[in-house]
């Protein structure tokens, strides 16, 4: 309490910010969870009632674990802590098990990992600069950057109330970026590393990673041009970093290695059985391909182009996921999907190979590798969209530009979370929230960039 | 106003903290037989819409004015009736005759908690943004901060959106009454604040202020011309509004004594339950509630009452000012209070709301006292368990007036609007120089106390006497201070 006076009372208004937003977040506790929350505690009992060499075979529950080694090492740490809670929420057996305490106790446990991330958008924060902007605090970008990541809707409402711990994850990210935009690129990598060992799904954004650090911190200088100088190649620099990620993943991937189980827990993390796309369509290309495919078999239908007996029975918008066959388009493989996205993301990884801008340069090719992946990726989840939204709020601030695409992005992309949550008193909050994001982002941004918008518009007149 | 998106933003916070508060239990939740407030509402719904107007406030066969008979002026009632058209519409089973007592889903809860959010959106919420606005002398941001911290105020969250009532609709009324009067909208003022009296008779409580107010204005306008004038317009509209409220109940003597039993229930004694008020705590020493017979008390209670208010009553007469005003509200308010017959601890409410209105002019004082009305009301919201939401929007609260008013370093005498006091107590003791270091360290005591006993009460079982009355005595601590 004493530190709380006393953090507000001297007018931080970071700390006031960070605050408000875990206040809201206790506010949020009784809402609706969806099954993610189920799957967090059959995690907790899975790693705290059976041995390591049970964690990925373990099947009593639909909800198997389903993430690197890591998050089940986190998992065993927290059940550890639920033990003073409630006992029997680490009971495997005990399915669909949310009395009172076990609900408070794993909706404060990603109140408190959020910690994480407030930390690596303070670090954020730091890396922006503010110059030629107002004296108000509320113009600055660093304010605004805090706002648009602290208080981000996606996040809010996907780990507070849908149920996930995606805010530490995102921390690690950010604070990832962070590192690399202070040049302590060692630091960066390390981070990064844990995090693929965290949750998986940020491999959509390693190739950035992969890249930059190649070109940028292996290669110590660059011609006048720019272009790369070959002979600045540092053995040293890669020797360190590939030991960094080795080390990571023997430590991560070494147990399950002695124990021979490798290939079980790959297929566990890369479940490709599960089709195309989501129960809930995340809107990528794929679900357009899905939707043209219907059209096509509706139309071929009536227009006596098919033969119904031909036609699958499996529907694609039944909510079931599994694997079934498009009817007029080619089926699409995972394969396929793979080689769309490598595509899709050559353009920018060339521009980070040969025209490196800096840190700057990588943040925006990881955005462009999330959002290729995001469009072309196999069995996409829409929360997913949130790895492009947060790197993005960082760019947005900075250029108006992008600060006009983001503000679409994020609108959009927040919407199109809002079937994830589905029941009557969610819909005031989820409606309610968003306003609240939307009208702060889009009147905040036009504000920051009301000046260089005028500068525009007057070198526009000029100009004719 | 250049900054509406930021206005915006703080309305649609306030929100979204009532529907998330709103999400928790309210009173009476799960309780058969009696339930508790909920069910009370839901049974005037019931009452009004089956019912015809002559038999809402008399025991019948179908009324059972035992169990939660209307006990509200008839605005309340009329807002029951509207609440019963939109509930037949939905499901016709929530207030069928009989059959629907203690009625209880969570489609039901919905359908409640929405009515309540839509009379605050309608009523309260644009009287607060309009006040808000309107208020002189300070720069945009501060009207919006004091606009957030008025609307983040948890006891009217707690009591409306957790334990369930409608405080909102009079509190506004009684909030656009101050709007219009302040404004010289003295037609306009004087209908809303008759409505808000309308709607629940406990606004009486605020209705000095206003006739004082009122009265000043006219004698400055002087008696013999436009002050006249002006004095006919406010009778009959003050005349005519009740009438057109009561309408109904006019037609027959009976009528209109029977609703005037059910509002002002005498029989019941000086206090109920355990309240901050100088009654309840007085009868911990000396049991005046068993001793003295009932109009002894009644008449008692009249006297300490007007005798403390009469003071500002009278300044105000003769100095007609905004500011005044509100001060005097805040005054006369915390007097009914602290001394009047049959209180309840929900109505500090009516002493929080004028003590919103002066946030802007001594905050940190303010802050304290909303923050002590808060806590007074812990036994209640813990009954409903509510125990969460009121920690956590009392945080909030507090950190939104930290950082909007900086208060803790306006705490100088001057802001306190107590130099007077310490330059007249100085004339005695001529050390009394740390007046507002003294305070600095009454709030953090107090603070500590308040945090203390909401431990205490959570984790220990012990009977409930001794903490209930400390939060009285802090109650009473902070508001005589």
């Amino acid at each position: 309490m004493a530190a709380f006076t006393i953090a507000a009372g001297t007018g931080n208004w970071f700390s006031a910010l960070a605050l408000g937003v875990t206040l809201l977040k206790c506010l949020l506790i009784p809402t609706y969870h969806s099954t993610d929350f189920e799957v967090h505690r059959n995690w907790l009992a899975i790693t705290h009632s059976l041995p390591i060499s049970q964690w990925y075979y373990e099947a009593t529950s639909e909800w198997t674990l389903d993430y690197p080694p890591f998050f089940a090492w986190f998992e065993y740490i927290l059940s550890h802590v639920a033990k003073y809670f409630d006992q029997e929420m680490l009971n495997v057996r005990n399915l669909n098990y949310s009395s009172s305490r076990t609900l408070l106790f794993q909706r404060f446990s990603v109140i408190f990992m959020d910690v994480l991330f407030v930390y690596a958008v303070h670090e954020c924060c730091k890396c922006i600069d503010g110059k030629k902007v107002g004296k108000e605090l509320t113009e600055k970008p660093k304010f605004i950057l805090s706002v648009l990541l602290l208080w981000n809707f996606g996040l809010l409402i996907v780990d507070h109330i849908h149920f996930q711990y995606n805010g530490f994850l995102f921390g690690l990210m950010l604070l990832s970026i962070a590192r690399l935009f202070q040049k302590r690129h060692m630091e960066g990598a390390f981070l990064f590393a844990v995090l693929l060992h965290f949750k998986h799904i940020y491999l959509y954004v390693a190739p950035a990673y992969g890249v930059y650090l190649l070109r940028s911190y292996c290669f110590t200088a660059n011609k006048p041009d720019g272009s790369i100088r070959w002979n600045s190649f540092s053995f040293v620099r890669v020797i360190s970093l590939g030991l960094v990620v080795f080390l990571v993943s023997a430590l991560s991937l070494g147990p399950f290695l002695a124990l021979n189980q490798l290939p079980q827990v790959f297929s566990r993390l890369f479940p490709f059985k599960r089709g195309l796309c989501h129960a809930y369509w995340a809107p990528n290309f794929w679900a357009l391909y899905n939707a043209l495919d219907k059209v096509l078999s509706v139309i071929g239908l009536k227009l006596k182009f098919l033969d119904p007996n031909n036609i699958p029975k499996a529907s694609m918008t039944s909510g079931l996921v599994q694997q079934f066959q498009h009817t007029v388009l080619p089926s699409v493989t995972p394969l396929a999907t793979l080689i769309c996205t490598l595509i899709a993301i050559l353009p920018s990884i060339f521009c980070l190979w040969f025209k490196p801008q800096g840190p700057r340069g990588f943040l925006r090719c990881l955005t462009l590798c999330a959002l290729s992946s995001f469009m072309f990726g196999w069995h996409v989840h829409e929360k997913a969209i949130l790895l492009a939204i947060l790197p993005m709020s960082l760019l947005s601030v900075q250029k108006a530009g992008d600060a006009s695409i983001f503000l679409i992005l994020t609108t959009t992309g927040h919407y199109s979370l809002f079937p994830l949550l589905f029941t009557a008193p969610e819909l005031p909050i989820k409606i309610l929230l968003m306003l609240l994001f939307t009208i702060y982002s889009i009147s905040s941004l036009k504000t920051l960039f009301r000046q260089s918008f005028t500068v525009i518009a007057q070198a526009g007149v000029q100009w004719h | 106003m250049e900054k509406w998106y930021l206005m915006t933003i703080v309305v649609l916070i306030g929100l979204t903290v009532r529907w998330t508060v709103s999400l928790n239990s309210y009173s009476g939740a799960g309780k058969p037989p009696m339930f508790g407030d909920y069910e009370a509402q839901r049974h005037w719904q019931e009452i009004t819409f089956n019912l015809p107007v002559k038999q809402w406030y008399f025991n019948s066969s179908d009324n059972n004015l035992q169990y939660w008979g209307l006990d509200y002026p008839p605005l309340t009632a009329y807002h029951s009736l509207l609440c019963a058209y939109v509930a037949k519409f939905i499901n016709p089973d929530w207030i069928a005759l009989h059959t629907s007592r203690g009625y209880e889903s969570q489609a039901h809860k919905l359908f409640m908690r929405t009515t309540v959010l839509i009379a605050d959106l309608l009523i309260y919420i644009p009287a607060v943004v309009l006040y808000c606005c309107c208020l002189k002398d300070i720069s945009t941001k501060k009207k919006i901060a004091n606009a957030l911290c008025i609307l983040l105020y948890p006891g009217l969250i707690l009591i409306d959106y957790g334990h369930f009532q409608y405080n909102s609709v009079s509190l506004g009324f009684a909030l656009w009454g101050v709007l219009g009067v302040s404004c010289d909208w003295d037609l306009l003022g004087s209908l809303a604040f008759c409505l808000a009296i309308n709607y629940k008779q406990m606004e009486l409580y605020h209705s000095l202020p206003f006739f004082c107010f009122l009265l000043g204005k006219c004698f400055k306008k002087g008696l013999r011309g436009k002050g006249f004038v002006l004095l006919v317009k406010l009778a009959c509209t003050v005349v005519a509004s009740f009438v057109l409220c009561w309408l109904p109940f006019f037609t027959e003597r009976e009528q209109t004594l029977q609703v005037l039993r059910r509002l002002f229930p005498v029989d019941r004694g000086l206090f109920e339950d355990k309240v901050a008020n100088i009654w309840c705590s007085f009868n911990v020493f000396l049991k005046i509630r068993d001793i003295l017979p009932r109009h002894i008390q009644l008449i008692m209670s009249f006297c300490f009452t007007f005798l403390s208010l009469l003071p500002a009553c009278i300044k105000l007469i003769l100095q007609p000012s905004s500011k005044g005003f509100k001060f005097t509200l805040v005054s006369c308010a915390l007097s009914f209070f602290l001394f009047s017959f049959q209180v309840h601890e929900k109505s500090i409410l009516l002493v929080s709301l004028p003590v919103c209105l002066v946030l802007s002019e001594i905050p940190f004082m303010s802050t304290w006292f909303l923050l002590v009305s808060t806590f007074s009301l812990l036994p209640l919201l813990l009954k409903d368990e509510l125990l969460m939401p009121s920690v956590v929007t009392t945080m909030a609260f507090f950190l939104a007036c930290v950082t909007s008013f900086s208060i803790f370093e306006k705490t100088s005498e001057e802001e306190l609007q107590l130099k007077s006091f310490s330059i007249s107590v100085r004339k005695y003791l001529p050390c009394f120089t740390f007046l507002s270091r003294m305070i600095q360290y009454l709030f953090l005591i107090s603070v500590i106390t308040m945090v203390l006993l909401t431990l205490m009460t959570v984790t220990l079982d012990p009977p409930q006497k001794l903490p209930d009355l400390f939060s009285v005595l802090a109650g009473r601590g902070g508001s005589s201070l």
